[in-house]
């Protein structure tokens, strides 16, 4: 009986020893594992910073034919004026769903596109110029919803709205809004290419602060949030029981909301598969489930995954150029798209981040 | 009859005989500190803002729905904590700080279920326990100032009874491992460690296989056997060593913060009373002359010894038992968590969850989604939606929360998913049952889709 125990003791000690140790053992093939570090460079590298460079880009465009349009202010500037902030709106989607670092300190997404945007707070801050657009009331009175209605919202003729965006006052606001968006991008840029991506792919961990689980998290909250509730959700009033066909993004330049909708589903489903900002594919979640199946021999979700994405954008294709017309003609579609993205929301949330292990607290506390 | 007599005999002599009180003395040291450090650490982490303060709702322990939350008053009640903690570790007014210790740690507890952890269960459990036990014996304030206090020996059973605590403790936890899940599958460890390979020198062997089944079967060989190496004297310095190398592997690879510090701490009580007399000399002479430790010959004084055996007696059977109350419920208790909690089920599933809720008017069948986000913090949400009674609860709060805001004929329901242990996601409540309408305790079967293997 003695001997048995013993025997036990030193088994099991032997056995906490060598895994404790067991990483002298030089045999072990060490590209083994998956490699979070090079993801996280990828991510940087291929999707993150060339993204915010080229959306930096387009915001120096409308800048600059926002000052030709107040140094001239022919129709034709007003009509280059409207096409770059077109392409400014365009670019932003492919950089919303990584609110991570400067962008989640500087919260960029709810100074650039929080919608529907607030009438009434844009003509009192045109009214009394010492409104402040650093304030969270001011949310909804600036970024592109904000221009969409200055630009498109205002009713009347082209002839008429360059004399009205001359006025001192309006001038003074499309100004600040325009250079705001400028200016906070750059910040976010420029923090990216001084430290921030090191330290972002330094924290290569896994707990509720390391690189992977925030930045998916952002991701997963992106989708969730803005993409499948704020694009179609609430105008297809889920939320609310009743549709709120004004809820839909970009109402007044209108022909533009399932563009923008296509854009952020492309991105998302970009950022899963690994594709990068000029289409170069890099390390991605796609590959680290892969990874993890074959390691446990386990179903792989990424098929799955993509299947189900493309339910979606199969479903999606079918909307109204403008998903306020779509709401008001026929809601029965925006549901359905909606029904589709609720079920990736299923496989992200509940199957994927179990398979990789992230964690979905913001607060690291313990757990048992 | 004579047996009965003979059972007695034994029970009585054991009840009257004698040992060290040095091993109790020191535990109350090492558990004062721990507890008064721990609240410290929860305080500056910020969770008292974090899990208490931020949430606008709070999941309720059914029974005690009369908990409620101080506001800026919850730091004072963990300043009490803390303090009454610092009081029993240096044994000062020690009945009443362990009691207030105890009070204010449950009432902690029980703002906020979401918050439960079994450390946590741990730590009331050992103070309520430690309430009816003469810590206070040595190196103590109390003792040091009241010579009447100071005794070297306390009864046996009052050293006993801890160690008895930890063998529930362990051999629950070990017989919880023994599924198929853990030992067949080697889940959840080869969803957890595979994640963790970035960690120096042992990361690269984490997603190996035989690593996960390696550490699935040494976990729960070591649950099921550490109590014994440690009660037996030959093999108990090389248990112990067993017990600070595993414990400080999972907090590497866990984020389970104060527990594996507890339980290495709390093991030390296997050791001889004359080795803890010892350590206790020897820091007496850093310590003030009041706090030190004097070997006087004399046994606490046996007043009520037997009526606090007989509470901590059936307090002790009531601790064996009450784990094994999942037996009375079907199906795979990871799944519908029914008898759960309370019975040492430590770092034993992974779960994820989702769980969609639609409001719906019973008239009209106008409906409407709630955004989980504008009731509760990511955690709770998480928390939520793996656990049906959670689940439940919150859903019934929704319900009422609509009916006030002037909503009528308000039916409830739970659009969910859940996945196990690597399993596929699957539906996890039956999502045509009107939470409004459904009593936990008799209609879960219903309430809960069972689990698909």
């Amino acid at each position: 009986m003695r001997s048995i125990k013993t025997h036990l003791v030193i088994f099991s000690f032997c056995m906490l020893v060598i895994i404790s140790c067991g990483g002298d053992d030089k045999s072990t093939d060490l590209n083994d594992s998956f490699d979070r570090s090079a993801m996280l460079q990828d991510w940087s590298d291929l999707m993150i910073i060339p993204a915010y460079e080229s959306y930096l880009d387009k915001l120096t465009e409308l800048r600059d034919r926002k000052n030709d349009f107040y140094n001239g202010g022919s129709i034709d500037d007003l009509v280059a004026m409207r096409s770059a902030y077109l392409s400014a709106y365009r670019e932003w989607h492919k950089v919303s769903i990584f609110e991570i670092g400067k962008a989640e300190e500087l919260a960029l997404r709810n100074y650039s596109n929080i919608f529907p945007t607030n009438v009434e707070e844009i003509i009192a801050n045109i009214d009394s110029p010492d409104y402040n657009l650093e304030l969270p009331s001011n949310y909804d009175a600036q970024g592109f919803p904000a221009i969409d209605y200055l630009f498109y919202g205002l009713e009347i003729d082209d002839a008429a709205l360059v004399t009205r965006l001359q006025q001192e006052n309006y001038k003074t606001y499309v100004s600040d809004l325009v250079d705001r968006l400028y200016d906070l991008t750059s910040q976010v840029l420029l923090d990216w290419q001084n430290g921030y991506r090191e330290s972002f792919i330094e924290n290569d961990g896994s707990s509720a602060t390391a690189s992977v689980d925030k930045l998916v998290n952002d991701f997963l909250f992106y989708y969730e949030k803005f993409l499948r509730a704020g694009k179609i959700g609430i105008p297809a009033g889920i939320f609310s029981g009743s549709p709120i066909a004004t809820s839909a993004e970009a109402p007044y330049s209108d022909i533009y909301s399932k563009a923008f909708f296509l854009l952020g589903f492309d991105a998302v489903d970009d950022f899963f598969n690994g594709v990068g900002h000029d289409g170069r594919e890099g390390i991605s979640l796609k590959q680290y489930l892969e990874h993890i199946a074959i390691d446990n021999q386990s179903q792989n979700l990424a098929p799955l995954i993509n299947a189900q994405l493309q339910s979606a954008r199969l479903q999606a294709s079918d909307l109204n150029p403008s998903l306020q017309n779509q709401v008001i003609d026929d809601n029965n579609k925006m549901l359905l798209t909606y029904d589709e993205l609720q079920k990736v929301v299923v496989l992200f949330k509940v199957d994927m981040l179990q398979a990789l292990n992230i964690q979905v607290d913001f607060v690291d506390a313990d757990g048992d | 009859m004579r047996m009965e007599t003979d059972l007695n005999s034994h029970i009585i002599s054991y009840i009257n005989c004698k040992t060290k009180a040095a091993p109790l003395v020191v535990f109350r040291i090492l558990f004062g500190l721990v507890m008064c450090f721990s609240i410290i650490r929860f305080w500056l982490n910020g969770w008292i803002e974090d899990l208490y303060l931020k949430p606008d709702f709070l999941f309720k322990y059914e029974g005690f729905e009369w908990v409620q939350i101080l506001g800026n008053g919850t730091y004072l009640l963990f300043f009490i904590c803390g303090l009454s903690a610092f009081f029993v570790a240096v044994g000062f007014k020690y009945r009443i700080s362990i009691i207030v210790f105890f009070l204010s740690f449950l009432y902690i507890e029980l703002l906020d279920k979401t918050n439960y952890l079994n450390h946590y269960y741990f730590i009331s459990v050992v103070s309520f326990i430690l309430i009816w036990l003469p810590a206070h014996c040595n190196s103590s304030l109390d003792s040091g100032r009241d010579l009447t206090v100071k005794a070297t020996y306390i009864s046996q059973w009052q050293v006993d009874i801890l160690k008895l605590m930890l063998a529930i403790v362990y051999i629950y936890a070990g017989l919880a491992k023994l599924n198929v899940d853990w030992m067949i599958r080697a889940m959840p460890l080869s969803i957890w460690l595979p994640s963790k390979t970035h960690i120096p020198i042992i990361g690269s062997l984490l997603d190996q296989e035989w690593v996960h089944y390696a550490s699935s079967w040494g976990g729960a060989i070591y649950d099921l056997s550490i109590v014994f190496f440690l009660l037996w004297k030959r093999t108990r310095v090389a248990a112990f060593i067993m017990v600070i190398i595993f414990h400080v592997l999972t907090a590497i690879l866990f984020p389970i913060g104060m527990f594996p510090y507890i339980m290495i701490l709390s093991t030390l009580i296997f050791f001889s009373g004359s080795l803890h007399a010892n350590v206790l000399q020897f820091i007496s002479n850093v310590l003030p002359d009041v706090l030190s430790y004097d070997d006087n010959d004399k046994a606490y004084p046996s007043k009520n010894n037997k009526l606090y055996f007989v509470i901590l007696g059936v307090f002790m059977i009531f601790q064996m038992i009450f784990p094994l109350r999942f037996i009375t419920h079907d199906g795979n208790v990871f799944w519908h968590e029914r008898g759960y909690r309370y019975a040492w089920r430590v770092m034993l599933m992974e779960k994820t969850g989702y769980a969609n809720f639609k409001i719906v008017d019973s008239v009209t069948q106008k409906r409407f989604y709630v955004q989980n986000d504008d009731f509760l913090t990511p955690r709770q949400e998480k928390d939520m939606a793996t656990q049906p009674d959670f689940i439940l609860q919150y859903g019934k709060y929704l319900g009422n929360h609509f009916i006030s805001q002037g909503h009528k004929n308000v039916q409830v329901y739970v659009e969910s998913y859940a996945s196990l242990n690597g399993r596929k996601s699957q539906p996890f409540i039956n999502h045509e049952a009107d939470l409004m309408t459904i009593d936990y305790d008799t209609l879960c079967d219903y309430f809960i889709t069972p689990l698909d293997e």
